[in-house]
């Protein structure tokens, strides 16, 4: 792609999966496994049926629409997008997009990618309902109602990626915010994010500000996975570089294409001129209603800290480097894990250490997450708590981690059950050190003439105690009897 | 018995004069003689149970439902082929309030497909013929609950009014037709027509009963967003004739015969009668003032109406596809199964409807069509509410003389009067309370007129109307059969 210059927009579906119910239906909004069994007479269109609105799924869409920095509407309305689908069962979709203004315009996100701050500007953010969900067999296929009617955020960016990888960095930001801002899961194995990309190149030495610049629009619909975001830009661009370098690029109509997962490769669906005329009109069934500011004052101030502000945090004034910090921050649940420990008291630096060496390589090399551990914040601030008293040193501490994580046993009952127990007992502990020294005369007289010797004294002592001698003390009293000499 | 009005009827009831059981038998028999006649019902329940008598005014009596409500295990087809079978597993919010008051509804009416129709002739089940001459439309769409209660099988049956679906056809059968402010009843559970233009509402004999049937239809419900709290309103209760220094107005446009050089006999009586009621409301204490309204606002009136009603229809009616509820088609896809029930279910008219709706949607249309019909919705609307500053309520005659043949062929008859076929509209855009009641004869038949009031100001139309039927001999009357 040298000599070309690649511009990708962004449509971002996420369901709002932390309200109880759906968008404009009664039904729970939940994750069910039992197909059609979480439907009421609206999310099958039956006659007569009408849409209320869930205030909670408007509040967290205004709640997403100021986090992106937007303008938020005066009024609330929503309108039809009238299409034949088997997906809608009313064979139109409740939404926001053209005349009504929808929750969020204007605004504009900015990221980290690859340590550098990116700015993304946002078109628009709306509330919308989900569709119905489908599985596609040899001969037939089968639809599933329990998502119709899920409540849906639809963010829309203008053309302001560069790469695939800048892409695919903006949506896990984008993941961490509807996840700090108690949103949504946005988990895409649940089918909670979807994704429809844009993609155009251009000479590289044109300015890209100019949208008279602008390559033809290709856009990609229904790419469900960040891998799959990434793939399906990187093939588009060589796609479209092949047609530019073999004289064909001009030919290529605006069009929409869709990513075969089989294949990794994008296909021809439509060209602009046989667009679908949605034929939107404002829904009549919701009477538009005023956004007081005290509402949206409410929203502003329950915006929680996201991941970006947590990592300052974390670096200012817990002193954590920014790798941990990132590291910490990148999944909510870790994060909150964290913050959990140092409610209890933990130290915030031993807290993290613990987390980022040995609690994450244990979740990564299980491939499970933290709330399917049997530890619990106040697990881990016991066991360093016993470290901070002595009680275990630090090495047994490790072990004992390990054991409560595989036996699922409280710090405690390990303790005891393995024996392991620190010996900080003065006098236990400085017989033994006597006793190491009069065995070793010469290595004290070495040792004052500068050789390190003291290392060979403290592990005779652990030794001598199997491991269990407190080492700071056993260090202390190795000095003083020592100078004694 | 079932001549009688509500009030009467539950009298008689709670003196065991007679029981519910025989007023539900003498409503049954009475609806198959003017089901044989008029063909006034898509569903007869003969197998319905009497209910307790309570003190509440509706309890034990009979009525009728447009089959258009979505009633839970009772056959509810919007007299379209497209739901013939459909059998709903939940009652509409208005359904649910009238069995609360122990209401017995005793028939499903037949109507035009599914609202969308003012003759009455468009039903899947045939055509609806008025009680007062078998040869007359009762125009629509209501029209089998018109049929039947100015036959006498019951003193009320619920309506829906779109553009004047229960005005109308009250008018043309002699009885009374309420549709309250836009929002007073739930529409839940109602099939759409235009969701913006869609009333629920009642006809019955008298604008008493009117009033004691919507009190018990109303009231603001959760699953309808666009209903709101009318607990304080008690309409009945409220009732008074005492119209003492009200203020009506007329349209001039609408109403003076110059305004028809070539009008036909029938016209010029019916006229002539609306400004005899206009002394009657004089003669009550009430001041009678002609005013202006632009020509153009209202020769806009129908075009509005279309663009607007079936641009909703459109998209309203497209969740009927046969595929998850309603007589499924055969196909070799989705698609094609949808094609054939859509072709095969609809009439014509209302296909040429959902053509017009798609028209004036699509991207290229819409601000020519759509967008301009809303924005004269809201002129007309405004014309209407300035009037309502001055005036408590306009009064304008309905239609242009009594019910039309069925025979198209006989209405030649019918002169340019096309405003006055039109004017209930304006009630739709703007969501006021309209009442129509009979006020007199023309050619033997009955014709009507109405009053239209600001919203949420039901009481005030409700006692002029009240008032004003006190001043005539149409209250209670029963369809005869003239010819």
């Amino acid at each position: 792609m040298d000599g070309y210059k690649v511009l990708i927009g962004l449509e971002m579906h996420c369901e709002i999966s932390e309200t109880n119910s759906k968008v404009f239906s009664s039904a729970e909004n939940s994750y069910k496994e039992v197909p059609n069994s979480n439907i009421r007479p609206l999310d099958m269109g039956f006659p007569g049926t009408l849409p209320r609105v869930n205030k909670k799924a408007v509040e967290m869409a205004l709640k997403a629409s100021m986090i992106l920095n937007c303008k938020q509407p005066e009024y609330m309305y929503f309108e039809r997008k009238n299409y034949y689908y088997p997906d809608m069962p009313k064979n139109y979709q409740i939404t926001q997009e053209t005349k009504p203004i929808p929750v969020g315009i204007y605004g504009s996100l900015t990221f980290d990618y690859k340590d550098e701050p990116r700015t993304v500007r946002i078109n628009n953010i709306h509330l919308e309902e989900d569709a119905a969900s489908q599985d596609h067999y040899a001969n037939f296929s089968t639809i599933d109602y329990n998502r119709a009617g899920v409540p849906l955020l639809e963010l829309v960016t203008e053309p302001d990626l560069r790469s695939a990888d800048e892409a695919v960095a903006f949506l896990e930001t984008m993941r961490s915010i509807y996840q700090y801002a108690g949103i949504s899961e946005a988990d895409s194995r649940k089918g909670q994010i979807r994704c429809d990309v844009n993609v155009s190149i251009m000479d590289e030495n044109l300015d890209d500000t100019d949208p008279k610049n602008w390559g033809t629009k290709v856009e990609i619909k229904n790419v469900n996975s960040f891998g799959g975001v990434r793939d399906a830009i990187n093939y588009e661009i060589e796609r479209q570089v092949e047609l530019k370098e073999t004289g064909k690029y001009d030919e290529m109509e605006q069009q929409t294409r869709r990513w075969d997962e089989d294949t990794f490769t994008t296909k021809f669906m439509r060209s602009k001129v046989d667009a679908i005329d949605y034929r939107y009109f404002v829904e009549p069934n919701i009477p538009k209603y005023k956004i007081s500011k005290e509402w949206l004052e409410k929203i502003r101030e329950s915006i929680p800290e996201l991941a970006n502000e947590r990592k300052e945090k974390y670096m200012n004034e817990f002193g954590l480097s920014e790798y941990d910090s990132k590291v910490i921050v990148k999944d909510k649940s870790i994060s909150d894990f964290y913050e959990d420990t140092l409610k209890l008291g933990a130290d915030p630096k031993s807290s993290a250490n613990w987390l980022t060496s040995v609690i994450l390589g244990y979740l990564n090399k299980n491939e499970i997450e933290i709330k399917d551990l049997f530890l619990t914040p106040k697990m881990l601030v016991d066991l360093m708590d016993m470290v901070k008293e002595g009680k275990i040193s630090s090495k047994q501490s490790k072990e004992v981690l390990n054991k409560v994580l595989e036996d699922k046993k409280e710090p405690k009952e390990i303790v005891k059950k393995l024996g392991v127990t620190q010996i900080s007992d003065d006098k236990t502990i400085r017989d033994i050190v006597v006793k190491v020294l009069d065995e070793h005369p010469d290595l004290i007289e070495d040792h004052r003439k500068g050789k390190n010797t003291f290392d060979f004294f403290v592990g005779q002592v652990m030794k001598a105690t199997r491991g269990q001698a407190n080492p700071s003390l056993t260090a202390d009293i190795i000095r003083e009897e020592i100078d004694k000499r | 018995m079932m001549e009688k009005g509500i009030v009467e009827l539950h009298e008689a009831l709670v003196n065991k004069e007679v029981t519910s059981e025989e007023l539900v038998k003498e409503s049954l028999a009475k609806a198959h003689e003017v089901q044989d006649k008029c063909n006034a019902f898509v569903t007869i329940l003969d197998d319905v149970k009497a209910l307790e008598v309570t003190d509440d005014l509706l309890s034990g009596i009979p009525y009728g439902l447009k089959d258009n409500y979505s009633t839970k295990d009772i056959l509810s087809t919007g007299s379209s082929n497209t739901l013939k079978d459909y059998v709903p597993f939940f009652d509409a919010t208005s359904v649910i309030n009238l069995k609360s008051h122990n209401a017995i509804c005793i028939g499903k009416t037949t109507m035009d497909e599914f609202g969308m129709g003012g003759t009455g002739t468009t039903a899947h089940t045939g055509i609806i013929r008025n009680p007062w001459d078998l040869e007359r439309q009762c125009s629509g769409s209501s029209s089998g609950s018109a049929a039947s209660v100015a036959a006498g099988v019951f003193p009320y049956a619920t309506g829906s009014d779109t553009g004047d679906s229960i005005r109308k056809p009250a008018a043309y059968c002699g009885i009374v037709g309420y549709k309250p402010t836009y929002g007073m009843i739930s529409r839940y559970g109602l099939f759409p027509f235009a969701s913006s233009l869609d009333h629920l509402g009642c006809l019955t004999r008298s604008v008493r009963d009117a009033a004691i049937v919507v009190d018990a239809m109303k009231g603001i419900d959760k699953y309808d967003m666009t209903s709101w709290d009318s607990s304080n309103m008690h309409l009945y209760e409220s009732l008074s004739d005492n119209v003492k220094g009200k203020k009506l107005c007329y349209i001039k446009e609408i109403c003076d015969p110059s305004n028809y050089p070539d009008a036909s006999k029938e016209l010029k009586e019916h006229l002539d009668n609306f400004y005899k009621t206009l002394e009657l409301c004089k003669k009550i204490g009430m001041e009678v003032e002609e005013v202006s309204v632009d020509m153009k606002l209202l020769n806009a009136l129908s075009s509005v109406y279309v663009v607007i009603s079936c641009a909703e229809a459109t998209s309203n009616m497209s969740n009927l596809t046969g595929i998850v509820f309603g007589p499924r088609s055969e196909g070799k896809n989705y698609v094609e199964m949808m094609k054939n029930y859509r072709t095969k279910g609809f009439s014509s008219l209302i296909k040429r409807r959902f053509i017009i709706g798609s028209y004036v949607l699509q991207a290229e249309n819409k601000d020519r069509y759509f967008n301009n019909a809303q924005r004269v919705r809201r002129l007309i609307v405004d014309t209407w509410k300035d009037l309502f500053k001055k005036y408590d309520a306009v009064i304008l005659p309905v239609g242009g003389g009594p019910a039309k043949y069925l025979d198209e062929s006989k209405n030649k008859d019918y002169t340019n009067s096309r405003i006055l076929e039109e004017h209930l509209q304006i009630g739709n855009f703007g969501g006021f309370p309209s009442i129509t009641i009979p006020n007199g004869f023309v050619s033997n038949l009955p014709v009507g007129i109405n009053i239209t009031g600001n919203c949420y100001d039901d009481i005030n139309v409700l006692n002029i109307a009240y008032a004003l039927e006190g001043q005539m001999n149409y209250k209670n009357q029963i369809a005869k059969e003239v010819k």
